[in-house]
């Protein structure tokens, strides 16, 4: 008898954890007023660069601060830190992502109530970071020119979760093969209301227009009344019932 | 990657759910894993032999099935099924809507198990 095998139901998501705290966060963020931008992309594809000359083309309208998550090192935090903006270096141990905990532990360093903008640049890294909900309030991505028009073929999740596309590097363009066209069709397909901007972070091309969508969300975010902001793309996605 | 995360995560659950209930090893596991997943089914398995040693789940198999992504059109509400490859090249089968809403796909549920 006690070896017949029996059947115990379960029917728990993994990520519930991750994104009750979540939804935690931006309820906090929401009462603090602090908008919470994460930026997901590849190794080198420019979210320093994008980060640095987005405060840059900003600051005199918003104050800033960024989270870092470099595995192992303080280069970045260093580079944001320079230009004078408060910069924060996540403790990720060598994690591939960064999930809704690690973002609330880092935010804890932060005045909330002093800033309007807290940037996190994630890992570098298309596939993982997708799948875990920080509880930011925007998901942005970076799509550099040199790593070809394909990436959405191959990467979808991370084009549905994001709220935006920049795709950087275009002082590439003329020099390489990447199709335009053909990359944001497969983008529109996988998520049709994401915003795209063609952007270069070293000659600053693109910034006027993608700063103005930038200003906008954050300047909606700040004066709406609590629990009426406009849900992001990717919670489309937390799927705890389907 | 984070297929250690992800393995547990899973651990800790079905311990959680085989506590108090006079478990001796729990022997499957069903799991369903939505197309978006990047994650291989054999690295989780390894993950999960080498964390679950020791414990009530050592020698579990975890019985994955892939869940194709649901997508709903926007134009007349109906939703479908469709593989990872077809994502980007998705289209209304009702009504021929190319822009369409994904609505699953990357769910990773743990649906129950067997145990003795
Ligand atoms: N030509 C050109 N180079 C760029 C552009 N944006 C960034 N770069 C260069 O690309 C390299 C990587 O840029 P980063 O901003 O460090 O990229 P990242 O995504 O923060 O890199 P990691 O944090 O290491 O993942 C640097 O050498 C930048 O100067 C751009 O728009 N055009
Ligand atoms: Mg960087
Ligand atoms: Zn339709």
């Amino acid at each position: 008898m006690s070896d017949a095998v029996r059947l115990i139901e379960i029917k728990e998501e993994i990520h519930a954890d991750n994104d009750r705290t979540a939804k935690a966060l931006r309820a906090k963020l929401e009462e603090k007023k602090t908008f919470l931008l994460n930026l997901m992309s590849s190794p080198g594809s420019g979210k320093t660069s994008t980060i640095l000359k987005t405060i840059e083309t900003l600051r005199d309208r918003f104050r800033f601060a960024v989270l870092e998550a470099d595995i192992d090192s303080t280069v970045d935090a260093e580079a944001v830190a320079a230009v004078g903006i408060p910069a924060v270096q996540l403790r990720t141990g060598g994690f591939c992502h960064l999930d809704a905990a690690m973002v609330t532990k880092g935010l804890e360093a932060l005045d909330l109530d002093a800033l309007d903008i807290v940037v996190v640049e994630n890992v570098g890294n298309l596939v993982c970071p997708a799948e875990f909900d920080t509880g930011a309030v925007r998901n942005a991505m970076i799509l550099s020119v040199p790593e070809g028009d394909d990436k959405p073929l191959k990467y979808p999740l991370m084009f549905t979760v994001s709220d935006v596309l920049l795709v950087n590097k275009i002082d590439y363009l003329p020099f390489s093969n990447f199709d335009l066209e053909a990359m944001r069709k497969r983008a529109m397909k996988l998520n049709p209301q994401m915003e795209i901007f063609e952007v270069s972070a070293r000659t600053g091309q693109g910034f006027e227009q993608w700063a103005s969508w930038l200003a906008r969300e954050v300047s909606d975010f700040l004066n709406s009344a609590p629990g009426a902001s406009r849900p992001a793309i990717g919670k489309f996605l937390s799927i705890s019932r389907c | 990657m984070h297929e250690l995360q992800i393995t547990e995560r899973i651990l800790d659950i079905v311990l959680k759910h085989a506590a108090g209930q006079k478990v001796d090893r729990i022997v499957r596991i069903h799991l369903r894993i939505g197309a978006l997943s990047d994650l291989e089914d054999e690295w989780i398995q390894r993950y999960f032999d080498y964390l679950s040693r020791g414990t009530v789940a050592e020698n579990a198999k975890l019985a994955i099935v892939r869940a194709n992504a649901v997508m709903r059109c926007p134009s007349c509400s109906s939703s479908f099924e469709v593989g990872r490859e077809e994502l980007a090249s998705a289209q209304c089968p009702d009504c021929g809507e190319r822009e369409l809403e994904l609505a699953a796909g990357r769910e990773y549920l743990i649906e129950n198990m067997e145990v003795l």
